[in-house]
């Protein structure tokens, strides 16, 4: 039983990570109707960078972590102008290999510079773990749990009070009437995709400075779309609880099946949802089906 | 030398070649294919197997992603589906006449069943329902070690025709662009029958489609099926030209490749297929070879090599989406208007 308790724990903590990265992807899916497969790797690219101004150029750990976020927002601006912009009204297949090839664009750079080595950067958070009667909760996990809830907490208080947050969910709902009620639309996609790539940097380096730093770390990005899908892609709520139960069975796969698992369960979900409620558990019903 | 074309019926307008002069064009062309292991080099001959296999790989992806307009990322799933079915079968003894068309059926099979989710969902939905499917597919060849062999992979025995082995690239490539050729005039053919308007009515507007009396259901996942079926017997042509494969050749990034091949080529035409296929493919090679001359003023080029192929990688998929997103085809169609009538003036 202590063991049954002991991976749910394991798996609602990574779990918290988890819905970070869902809700990267649901920030531009729900803002500008893009599935963006670049996530993993802007969000790894955030870790690299936090880990060049932490290490490489010996910064305060918080001064290099503001840093890393405030070029992330820069670059996702760039690729929203550059890349996105252009590409409005195109196909859906045109989009999405537009936001491969900038994954693509973006691995590459990263392992010319920083090569396909492990770091370990700094933690952020204190490491020491915490003991529950029989069970040991390592703290980077409790910590990341912590971050991720409190950042949640703020973009789900942002989305609802704040006039901009309002803004942004009149642009994701429909553009057309929020351009005609003055919403500058083409600002609200450009802070989406800021949002967005903020998020993933958090994300990034809370995972990088609790699991190590490589390239690999992108990949993580991708099983994640098992809880976009059985969420809802536009559901912000939806993503945070679907990956709360997506780490939960993820982690009781892992420890009950042994670690393979973790490569197929996933996948395997999101194909069962697909089939059965294509619309996940809070999306929105408007998905054509023919 | 050609002249204008003047067509005075329909089928002389959905002829294949439509003029003498490009029928000769074609056979000529034909013809220098085949005659290149007469005189090419072994590492031009190998990359032209490779070429050809990707040439048909990219076909079929272009007649599901390109003319039904259904995205999917388990392409390159669907390539190993066919190499180890040819390898299973080849190892019981079948020819390879059997094995190819096998392979290339099994993976036709399992595209109805990654095809079945694209009857509830579309567009964006459909791709992760496939990169879902191509997960549990490579999945399955790690795992399943009796018919895969796991990790370290399996071989493939020799094909054989008439007592005469198929040894080698120069033999291998006969086969291989037997194929190709065939695939190609194939999927060029079914983009005027009626399964192939079929397709471009679907990807246009799938409802007005059903109105107009095509069968939904089965258009789509005959576009799947195809698609796949090309992908198998591409694979199990991968398969006899390496002689052994192992689990780590149909990642992720072969599927992508097959897009991008046929985003860059041309989507929903032939001659897309066919260019995207042999550009990308080159593309590589040519960064490697600059790699290669450049490494006594740079001496950690190599090491720079993978990453930099991902990133022109992605930049010419971005460029050509961006500046030019009907691809090669479109590039080389206003080529050829430049000189279409030469010496005649346009």
């Amino acid at each position: 039983m202590s063991e049954f308790i002991e991976y749910s724990l394991l798996g609602l903590l990574s779990g918290g990570v988890i819905a970070l990265i869902a809700l990267s992807f649901v920030l531009i899916y729900k803002g500008t109707g893009v599935v963006n497969f670049a996530v993993g790797e802007v969000m790894m690219l955030g870790a690299y960078l936090y880990y060049a101004g932490a290490v490489t150029w010996a910064l305060p750990p918080w001064v290099a972590f503001v840093l890393a976020m405030g070029l992330i927002g820069v670059l996702a601006m760039a690729i929203e102008w550059a890349v996105l912009r252009p590409l409005s009204g195109q196909p859906a297949v045109a989009v999405l290999m537009a936001t491969i090839g900038m994954a693509s664009i973006i691995h590459g750079g990263v392992e010319a510079v920083w090569g396909g080595d492990t770091y370990s950067p700094p933690t952020l958070l204190p490491r020491t773990p915490i003991l529950m009667g029989e069970i040991l909760i390592p703290g980077t996990a409790l910590g990341n749990f912590a971050v991720a809830g409190l950042l949640i907490a703020g973009f789900l208080a942002f989305f609802r009070y704040s006039k901009t947050g309002i803004a942004l969910r009149a642009t994701a709902s429909d553009p057309v009437t929020a351009a005609t009620l003055g919403i500058n639309i083409h600002a609200a996609q450009r802070l989406t995709w800021i949002l967005s790539g903020l998020v993933g940097t958090v994300a990034g380096v809370l995972i990088a400075s609790s699991a190590g730093l490589s390239p690999l770390l992108s990949a993580a990005a991708l099983g994640v779309f098992a809880a976009i899908i059985l969420g809802g892609m536009d559901s912000v709520l939806g993503a945070i609880v679907a990956s709360l139960i997506v780490g939960w069975v993820e982690a009781l796969g892992a420890g009950y099946l042994g670690g393979k698992s973790r490569d197929v369960v996933p996948y395997v979900v999101v194909l069962a949802i697909m089939v059965v409620r294509p619309y996940g558990m809070f999306g929105t019903k408007g998905i054509e089906r023919l | 030398m050609r002249t204008a074309v003047f067509h005075e019926n329909f089928a002389s307008d959905e002829r294949l070649w439509d003029s003498p002069t490009q029928r000769r064009a074609m056979l000529l062309f034909v013809l220098a294919l085949f005659s290149l292991p007469l005189w090419a080099g072994d590492y031009m001959l190998a990359m032209a197997c490779i070429v050809g296999i990707h040439v048909i790989a990219t076909l079929g992806l272009n007649l599901t992603t390109g003319n039904a307009g259904l995205i999917s990322l388990s392409h390159g799933a669907f390539l190993g589906v066919g190499c180890y079915t040819v390898a299973w079968a080849a190892k019981l003894g079948l020819p390879f006449y059997l094995c190819l068309p096998l392979g290339g059926a099994l993976a036709a099979v399992l595209g109805l069943l990654v095809g079945l989710p694209s009857l509830r969902v579309k567009g964006i939905y459909l791709a992760v329902a496939t990169l879902a499917a191509h997960f549990i597919l490579t999945f399955v060849f790690r795992e399943w070690d009796s018919v895969t062999g796991g990790v370290p992979g399996t071989s493939i025995p020799r094909a054989r025709l008439f007592g005469f082995e198929l040894i080698g690239d120069r033999r291998n490539f006969y086969l291989i662009f037997t194929v190709a050729v065939l695939g190609a005039v194939a999927a060029r053919n079914l983009a005027r029958s009626y399964i192939g308007r079929a397709f471009v009515a679907v990807r246009e507007r799938d409802f007005s489609a059903e109105i107009l009396g095509v069968h939904l259901l089965r258009t789509k996942l005959m576009a799947f099926a195809l698609g796949a079926f090309y992908a198998g017997v591409a694979g199990g042509l991968l398969g006899y030209f390496y002689g052994a494969i192992t689990p780590e050749y149909f990642v992720l990034t072969l599927s992508v490749f097959y897009l991008a091949a046929a985003i860059v080529g041309g989507l929903g035409t032939v001659l897309g297929s066919v260019l995207g296929a042999v550009f990308m493919t080159f593309v590589p090679e040519a960064l490697r070879l600059v790699a290669h001359a450049s490494t006594q003023w740079f001496p950690n080029a190599a090491g720079l090599l993978l990453p930099m192929q991902q990133v022109v990688f992605g930049v010419l998929i971005i460029g050509f989406l961006v500046f030019e997103p009907h691809g090669l085809a479109a590039l080389w169609a206003r080529i050829r208007r430049s000189f279409h009538l030469w010496p005649f003036k346009t």
